[in-house]
């Protein structure tokens, strides 16, 4: 058996939504490079609909799936619902990730809250 | 598959593996039986016995089997803290980048009363025997220092190591797992009071090895029950394995001078490959290393990703950083050396074999160049080092 579910290999082996978003509207990082994690994530968002989305993750290979994973789940959807995604709905949605990799997962459900955040707290909400 | 991960563990020989079967299906008696079946079985541990020892130096009765270098390791340590108890003594020297079966032991140790002194490894992954030296106290009952090193592949001063110990009067333990087979070992001219070997990391089957005790050394048991192995480590012997481990560490010192020669050309090779990669740095002495061993950091990136790509192409390697160990840490033998967190989670060994040819190496070296690249296109850590947002460590 592989070390992870296909999903996650086609995710890390061909990451959807990678770069960055020079005029972003909402920027998030979390994670720190001590602990070999961090994602960063980049959004347009017009009439509170996330229009884009990209991201950087140094990490392993889960991290860079869910990071895949998170971003694809997100794009074209409402800011609130994008708060209310879950790491539990990211690990799933990548048919499971082995125990000790679900906080990759999340990771990738803190960076959109964390850049969602920031969008809120930068337009005075 | 390009296989370069050797120092994970080993395909077997072909003649291992031939009379590993042989005694599987011919020789299956049970060498404690007085019959003739058993006795014949007896006969193929005793001669696998005498081999081993004739190859490092040492007398029949100095070699004790066991279920490989993790336990030739514990039993080591622990009989002779033992006996160091028996004296009062109760300090133990060691160092920090051992194998977790040396350092696990000692952890264990401690709390049961004994100090453990573990030495600096430097920024070169060597130890210092002076240091060792000054380290030693009234009530230091074992020295125990690596042969080589499993991760970086560093070969650490043993006979000058010994050679203070023998002065001093303490046991001095090696464990010689990396080593045997590789590089040359004798456990007289290396003055080793004991030393552990494990038979798959040089083309012998998993679950056997061999623990050397000089003669006068009391060894204790780890195992209770029957006679075996001169009552020091009961279970009835793995014949089978025990015979094509003995099979495959005389093929294997039959060529070693021949094959290092062959792996330091091919090492070289990467190590001067993969040194183009900006800020990427060797781990471990350029020179004084395993002839098969290579391990560089690449900053900006983290090992697992690195090496599911790699695995992608059609290489097999290990990584130091935590979330190919299971931890939160990354290697604790790069963490010795001086290397920073971020640095080490983002390490690549490779430990390659005579299997490997030099097309193999440099599609290696191009396979980890790009690699790496690719990672470094997304990683917010490089993009931050590129920016002047923060600084290169490498």
């Amino acid at each position: 058996m592989a070390l992870y579910s296909e999903k996650v290999m086609d995710h890390f082996l061909h990451p959807r939504n990678v770069g960055i978003i020079e005029d972003a509207d909402a920027v998030g990082e979390v994670g720190n490079a001590k602990c070999g994690d961090i994602m960063k994530m980049y959004m347009k968002i017009e009439n509170d609909i996330i229009t884009d989305v990209k991201f950087e993750t140094f990490g392993c290979g889960s991290a860079i799936a869910s990071s895949s994973m998170a971003t694809e789940m997100i794009k074209g959807k409402p800011v609130s619902e994008a708060l209310e995604l879950t790491n539990k709905a990211v690990a799933e949605a990548l048919d499971g990730l082995p125990d000790y990799k679900m906080h990759c997962s999340v990771l990738a459900q803190e960076a959109i809250q964390n850049a969602l955040e920031n969008y809120r707290a930068g337009k005075g909400d | 598959m390009i296989y370069a991960d050797n120092a994970a563990t080993t395909k077997m020989s072909e003649a291992a593996v031939n009379i590993m079967t042989e005694v599987i299906r011919d020789n299956w008696g049970n060498p404690s039986s007085l019959y003739m079946h058993g006795q014949r079985a007896k006969e193929v541990l005793e001669k696998a016995r005498e081999d081993i020892a004739e190859l490092i130096g040492a007398s029949p009765r100095e070699i004790f089997f066991t279920s490989g270098g993790s336990e030739s390791d514990n039993q080591a340590i622990v009989s002779a803290a033992l006996l160091g108890r028996e004296k009062g003594k109760k300090h133990i020297i060691s160092t920090a980048f051992e194998h977790h079966a040396v350092l696990h032991t000692l952890e264990k140790l401690k709390k049961d009363g004994f100090e453990v002194t573990l030495l600096p490894v430097h920024e070169n992954g060597i130890i210092i025997p002076s240091e060792v030296e000054s380290a030693i106290r009234d009530d230091t009952c074992l020295v125990t220092v690596m042969h080589a090193n499993n991760e970086i592949g560093t070969v650490q001063p043993v006979r000058e190591i010994g050679e203070i110990c023998r002065r001093k009067n303490v046991i001095f333990h090696t464990d010689a797992v990396q080593a045997v087979a590789h590089i040359p070992v004798n456990v007289v001219s290396d003055n080793i009071d004991m030393m552990s070997a494990s038979a798959h990391k040089f083309h012998g089957p998993k679950g056997v090895g061999f623990l050397y005790v000089k003669k006068g050394i009391r060894l204790s048991n780890l195992i209770e029950g029957g006679a075996q192995e001169r009552g020091k480590r009961a279970g009835t012997e793995n014949v089978p394995g025990i015979a094509a481990m003995a099979r495959a560490l005389k093929d294997e010192c039959a060529v070693m001078e021949k094959n290092a020669a062959y792996l330091i050309k091919i090492r070289d090779r990467l190590i001067k490959g993969l040194s183009e990669i900006e800020h990427s740095a060797l781990n471990g002495d350029p020179v004084r290393r395993l002839p098969g061993n290579v391990n560089f950091c690449f900053e900006g990136i983290e090992g697992e990703a690195l090496l599911l790509l790699l695995d992608s192409k059609g290489i097999a390697a290990s990584s130091g950083s935590a979330c190919t160990s299971g931890s939160l840490d990354p290697s604790h033998v790069l963490l010795a050396i001086g290397r920073v967190h971020d640095v080490a989670h983002g390490s690549l060994r490779l430990s390659i074999g005579t299997d490997i040819t030099e097309e193999d190496a440099d599609y290696i070296i191009n396979s980890v160049k790009e690699v790496t690249a690719y990672l470094r296109g997304f990683s917010p850590v490089w993009r931050d080092l590129m920016t002047g947002k923060a600084e290169h460590i490498i």
